[in-house]
């Protein structure tokens, strides 16, 4: 069996990483410059590491498959990044961002993980100011906060809602300034197939050429896989078109851990679905619950328009049930209530699977602020309404004009109308605490690895925690393997492990276009969806889950007789590029079921119905399941469990409450 | 597959690869939804040239919420399509009528060339960036991020720069085919904050060269860029990145 060793350093918790951090082998510049590392995703996590592994002076060879490596998926969040600075004299510390992320990821992530990355979270935010990123900033000039879920202190530096967008374009111009100094080789238009493992260690890649469909090889002496999360094994997702598992999928096959596969994230805010014709869904970011209020009416299948339903025939259920978080729950946690009043047929709109969230309440809260910047005193509603409109706007001004392109309804004058979706995966490649999976050389960053959101991330903690894997995990923990590969001379790709690896790939390749079936690569995927959101979803139970294996086990042969992919191998081919995705998310999706179905608790985003409390919140089996589950794949697609006992020496373990 | 109501006649830009010649091809669609995304009929359109066995029209596309940059598809003569200030990927079929016929080309400028049906090679933008679109500051030597403090004026207006997606719309409906404004957003960005002072004239003088040996035209003031930019940003930019570009003619050396 590989390495299975979590590696977490002696001493005490806030010391830990200091202390590694300074007795960590180092690798003399000299060597540095023949040290090769191949990054595949250029994402937060991918492009910080990319970018300060050439600054130390690794030569670095970075892959994506977009056309630019601007274009990776952290682009698209919206809402924020947290960091440990108060700024805002609330109360904020180290300990309680690393106490709120454990908490609110249902303890069921390694503590000391999650110290570290509170630890470094405030180092993060000073190197995107120092990068020029544009956050947000008070009329003082000093940085602005928000508050996300799951917190009682605003901790949560934003720029509009395009925080994704700005901290990437940060970590891309990092990048890029080493790619125009030659330190690092940037494949654009290139998705990694395979790992190629020698000698049990991670030696390099087999990556394709999307534009001339080419197979190309390539060394590394440590392979760094920052290749994003796998929400769209649900098909519809807030996630790019193009997110896929197949990095991931070839190093879980090749030996590395798969942990805590079932850990889905559903985002309560996201625009609900339309039509059959849907293709992705689209986030209403977190920060939307700041200022907006939930709630359904109070009678069942009330078909009124928002607008003449009386305030007290409102149910703001939220604030009703967790008075102390209010509409600021955590994200499982404001889903599943969601979810539980539409399926009571309380819910809104044509399809009823949709709940209201209203800013009217905090319009005119602004608006009467602003009348006193005025000086304009006792000022009547309309005026209140017309001055807090504009504060809404600065604020939220990019998602409302979004709401409205989606919807074709105004929601500065309707509330909108939203629904929970599959949004991000806490699970991901098991690593160590130094970030390696178990293949040693082969490590994961940012949502590709499982390793500090348990069973439930908190809102503004993904970009948080690509970067900090990024910026200032890896580049220190990567020195203790690279220290003793110094003799390692580049591997000839004409090695018998390369050329095998890709013969595997172009195997696998030739099988697609050579099935001829009569079914398009998107009507599989649409139905592995399907099960999945209906079994493997916001709730899940043994019997569905059990069905949904066998469905996905019939999936998988369907697919592989009877898929058609149009064109050749040695051409640009979209549908090709989907094909093996879909294979990848299928073989998952079993994974995820099988996973859902060993861990019978409930905690985070995972909700077994026959785990829950009387008020149906979920419920924790500690004595049984406070474990990792790291999967080993298997001949013929099985899986053996592995645990990872999780010991909770600073955090009293206990029923999580937002009441 | 879809439940709407909508007759289309599409006419497409279908070019096998780089030196292929292309040509516009005729598509009938009906029952098109008017809650469809531009994107999500491109979708039904491929769907149904599979289940046919053609080979479906290739084009860029990723987040499919306005913000990657990838979708770019020049619709009925403009970038993005009818509605101001929407990428592509936003824009729905509400915005148009039954039995409309729609015109989609790729980008076309001399410096993206045409990879295959409606995708194009952007990678000069990134070339550009690789030039100067930077701050050199190494991982781990930022101090507080609050001991520089910044006017929020200027930030907001550094932020407003920010904003560019890097889609390329901008050159693609430029009568010159020029990356002015894309380029300019950058350097404005960057010129507007204090973080970006020690190498602003630099910068402007090598990513404006970068530019140029791009291929990418120059800037005769049309306007079209802001007018068809999907993020609204400013020609303003252009104007500030000029006066970098000449100021640094008569800064002396040690500060370029």
């Amino acid at each position: 069996m590989a390495d299975f060793n979590a590696n977490i350093p002696e001493g005490e918790l806030t010391v830990k990483w200091t202390k590694l951090r300074s007795s960590m082998p180092l690798v003399n510049p000299a060597n540095k410059r023949s040290i090769e590392i191949v990054v595949v995703g250029s994402g937060l996590a991918g492009a910080s590491a990319a970018a300060t592994l050439a600054e130390m002076g690794y030569k670095v060879k970075c892959f994506c498959f977009q056309d630019s490596p601007r274009r990776a998926h952290s682009i698209a969040a919206q809402g924020g990044i947290n960091a440990a600075k108060n700024y805002q004299n609330d109360g904020d510390s180290v300990y309680r961002l690393f106490y709120d992320t454990i908490k609110g990821g249902d303890y069921r992530a390694r503590e000391a993980n999650v110290h570290r990355l509170a630890e470094v979270s405030t180092s993060i935010i000073d190197q995107c100011v120092a990068q020029g990123v544009p956050l947000a900033r008070e009329y003082g000039g000093l940085l602005d906060n928000r508050s996300f879920g799951g917190t009682q202190v605003q901790r949560t530096f934003y720029a509009a809602g395009q925080t994704g967008q700005q901290l990437l374009l940060g970590a891309y111009s990092a990048l890029e300034r080493q790619i125009g100094m030659g330190k690092v080789e940037m494949f654009t238009r290139h998705e990694m197939l395979e790992v190629v493992v020698i000698e049990g260690k991670a030696r390099g890649i087999i990556a394709r050429n999307l534009i001339t469909g080419e197979l190309e090889r390539h060394f590394g002496h440590a392979v760094l896989l920052g290749s994003g999360g796998y929400g769209n094994v649900f098909y519809l997702s807030t996630n790019a078109m193009g997110s896929n598992v197949t990095a991931a999928w070839k190093a879980h096959k090749k030996g590395a851990f798969f942990g805590n596969p079932c850990f889905t994230q559903i985002h309560p805010t996201c625009i609900p679905v339309s039509g059959d014709h849907q293709s992705k869904l689209t986030l209403m970011s977190e920060s939307l619950r700041n200022d907006g209020r939930i709630w359904v009416p109070k009678k069942k299948d009330d078909n009124r328009k928002a607008s003449d339903i009386p305030e007290d025939e409102r149910d703001y259920y939220l604030e009703r049930r967790y008075p102390a978080f209010g509409n600021l729950v955590p994200r499982d946690v404001a889903s599943r209530a969601a979810k539980e009043r539409c399926d009571a047929g309380y819910g809104v709109g044509n399809s009823k699977l949709a709940v209201y969230l209203d800013f009217a309440a905090n319009t005119e809260r602004y608006g009467r602020i602003e009348a006193t910047k005025h000086n304009i005193h006792n000022p009547d509603k309309a005026t209140c309404v017309r001055l807090g409109l504009e504060v809404i706007k600065e604020k939220y001004g990019n998602l409302f004009d979004m709401y409205a392109q989606i919807t074709g309804e105004n929601p500065y004058e309707t509330p909108m109308r939203i629904y929970p979706a599959v949004h991000y995966t806490m699970g991901g490649l098991w690593v160590d605490y130094n970030l390696m999976t178990t293949i040693p050389g082969l490590y994961a960053l940012g949502e590709a690895n499982f390793s500090d959101h348990g069973a439930n991330r908190l809102g503004a903690s993904a970009l948080m925690q690509g970067l900090a894997d990024g910026y200032f995990v890896i580049p220190y923990t990567i020195g203790a393997y690279l220290s003793k590969e110094l003799a390692t001379k580049p591997i000839p790709l004409d090695h018998p492990a390369f050329v095998e690896a890709e013969a595997s790939v172009r195997g696998i390749l030739e099988k697609f276009i050579n099935i001829k079936g009569t079914k398009s690569v998107d009507f599989f995927h649409k139905k592995l969806g399907l099960i999945m959101w209906e079994k493997c979803g916001m709730a899940r139970n043994a019997q569905g889950l059990t069905e949904a294996i066998a469905e996905i086990q019939q999936l998988r042969k369907d697919f592989w007789s009877d898929v058609r992919v149009p064109g050749n191998i040695n051409e640009f081919n979209p549908e090709l590029e989907k094909a093996g995705r879909v294979a990848d998310f299928i073989e998952l999706g079993e994974l995820m079921c099988i996973d859902a179905l060993n861990r019978n608790e409930s905690c985070g985003g995972h909700f077994r119905e026959e785990y829950q409390t009387e008020e149906g919140e979920a419920l924790r089996d500690d004595e049984n399941y406070a474990y990792v589950a790291a999967w080993e794949f298997k001949e013929g697609v099985k899986f053996e469990l592995h645990k990872e006992e999780l010991k909770f020496e600073n955090i009293k373990i206990a029923q999580r409450s937002y009441k | 597959m879809s439940t709407g109501n909508m007759n289309l006649t599409l006419k497409v830009w279908r070019q096998k690869d780089n030196k292929a010649k292309g040509s516009l091809v005729d598509y009938k669609l009906s029952e098109i939804s008017p809650d469809m995304s531009f994107l999500e009929m491109f979708d039904v359109l491929n769907e149904q040239l599979i289940n046919k066995g053609d080979e479906p029209v290739v084009f860029d596309h990723d987040c499919r919420e306005g913000i990657c940059g990838a979708c770019s598809m020049f619709i009925n003569g403009r970038p993005h399509g009818p509605k101001d200030l929407v990428t592509t990927c936003q824009l729905h079929m509400r915005s148009f009528k039954d039995g409309d016929t729609i015109v989609v080309e790729p980008w076309r400028a001399a410096a993206f060339p045409v990879i295959k049906d409606l995708t194009v090679d952007r990678t000069a933008f990134d070339r550009i960036i690789a030039a100067g679109g930077f701050i050199s500051v190494n991982t781990g030597n930022a101090q507080d991020a609050n001991a520089l403090p910044i006017p929020k004026l200027q930030a907001d207006a550094a932020f407003e720069a920010a904003a560019c997606i890097g889609c390329g719309a901008c050159v693609a409906t430029c009568k010159n085919a020029s990356a002015m404004l894309f380029t300019s957003a950058k350097i404005s960005q960057l010129a507007l904050l204090p973080q970006g002072q020690p190498e602003r004239y630099r910068r402007a003088q090598s990513m404006v060269a970068q530019m140029d040996a791009e291929g990418f035209g120059n800037c005769t003031n049309t306007g079209a860029c802001e007018a068809e930019c999907p993020k609204g940003i400013s020609l303003e930019n252009i104007a500030r990145m000029n006066r970098d570009f000449y100021a640094a003619k008569f800064v002396s050396e040690e500060e370029v």
